[in-house]
């Protein structure tokens, strides 16, 4: 039987047409999808907490299907990702560390294989605690235009005995994007970086 | 006028169970939110008409935002409710004004029909402040299962010459409502109270 029992989903999509410069032909847009889960190891130390990395699986596909849904876009138009954690008190970091490889194996099997590294952050808090989930390009690390963060929260979670696991995508570029560096249009995607 | 709008932000949040409990099906609460610009901001101005014309914009704009969100018809939305925040260098009456006079309308078309007066939340603030959005039922405010509230908040909105403006609408009640009073297969629907 799996470990994951499922309290609540939350996506949230932006949209943005400018940021007091000239309005974008293109709006940029950034999403998340939130999943509030039950810890099954909140409120002990347990040695082998390996067993929810696994179950997490078919929880990070369906999240990035559920993003991508509400983003209203084809998974080819998602051009960076991120994801983070926040672990209930009853927890520990430790356990927003399963989050590293489910996450990052939902969005790969639903984007179709991408290269780069998928950044993150986690925490412990308390319901209504918020995260900033940075975002970068999906093949090369290093372009500049992509990075950015998302805050995301729920007021009513994590509780005590509960972890919320993100994911997060978005488009593209800043929406005024000027400051240099690798372009995306100048990526060789041999190694995640460049 | 019509509104400068900065940014669109759509959240949608499912619930699945409590403490353990399913419930089936989820509730659904889906927020759309847009950051424009304030016409007013720093100045008294008196006649405030062309607020009232941007609610009535947002109002038929954010309200469908939130329908095709939640992917339901109009008519199948259950409960609906609104508010602002004003930047700090606007005032009260500038939310009263989009909220008030003809965004109603709109919103009651979108959802084909809307016996209730839609309730309503609105104060001034900087970045990041949250705002509870009141929730009840469409067509009938007495409907004690749907008495309920969403919080929104936007990291970098409202600036000071902003509005932030929110509409939220649900296909549902509370879950697992269970302190009785009136009950939705009760309503009558001729006055927007029972």
């Amino acid at each position: 039987m799996s470990l994951i029992q499922v309290r609540k989903f939350a996506t949230v999509v932006e949209e943005v047409f400018h940021e007091g410069g000239p309005v974008a032909v293109k709006p940029f847009k950034q999403g998340a999808c939130l999943a509030v889960i039950r810890n099954p190891y909140a409120g002990r130390y347990e040695p082998n907490i390996q067993p929810l990395m696994k179950d997490l699986e078919p929880l990070g596909v369906e999240m990035a299907k559920r993003l991508i849904a509400a983003m209203g876009v084809a998974p080819k138009a998602i051009e960076a990702y991120g994801k983070g954690a926040i672990v209930g008190t009853a927890g520990e970091i430790e356990h927003g560390a399963l989050w590293h490889a489910p996450g990052g194996y939902g969005m790969r099997d639903v984007l179709g294989g991408t290269k780069a590294i998928v950044p993150s952050t986690k925490k412990v808090g308390g319901a209504g605690a918020r995260l900033d989930v940075p975002l970068s390009h999906i093949n090369a690390a290093y372009v500049r235009s992509h990075f950015g963060a998302m805050e995301v929260g729920l007021p009513d979670a994590p509780r005590d005995h509960e972890i919320v696991f993100i994911l997060t995508m978005s488009t593209g570029a800043r929406v005024h994007d000027r400051a240099g560096g690798l372009k995306a249009s100048e990526i060789k995607g041999e190694d995640g970086l460049r | 006028m019509s509104a400068k709008i900065r940014k669109i932000i759509v959240s949608v949040e499912e619930t699945q169970a409590e403490m353990g409990k399913p419930v089936s099906p989820p509730t659904r609460k889906a927020t759309a939110i847009a950051v424009i610009e304030n016409p007013y901001a720093g100045q008294f101005v008196q006649e405030l008409k062309p607020l009232m014309d941007i609610g009535e914009e947002l109002g038929g704009l954010l309200t469908k935002r939130c329908v095709e969100a939640l992917g339901i018809p109009g008519g199948k939305a259950e409960s609906y409710g609104k508010a602002a925040i004003v930047g700090e260098n606007g005032e009260l009456e500038h939310a009263a004004a989009i909220l008030h006079p003809q965004m109603g309308k709109p919103v009651r078309a979108v959802l084909e029909k809307g016996a209730a007066l839609i309730p309503s939340a609105k104060k001034r603030g900087g970045p990041g402040t949250p705002i509870d959005v009141p929730l009840g039922h469409k067509d009938a405010a007495f409907v004690r299962s749907h008495f309920d509230a969403v919080e929104v908040r936007v990291a970098d909105a409202p600036r000071a010459n902003e509005i932030l403006v929110a509409i939220a609408v649900t296909d549902s009640g509370r879950p697992l409502p269970r302190v009785g009073g009136l009950q939705k297969h009760e309503i009558k629907g001729e006055d927007g109270l029972r």
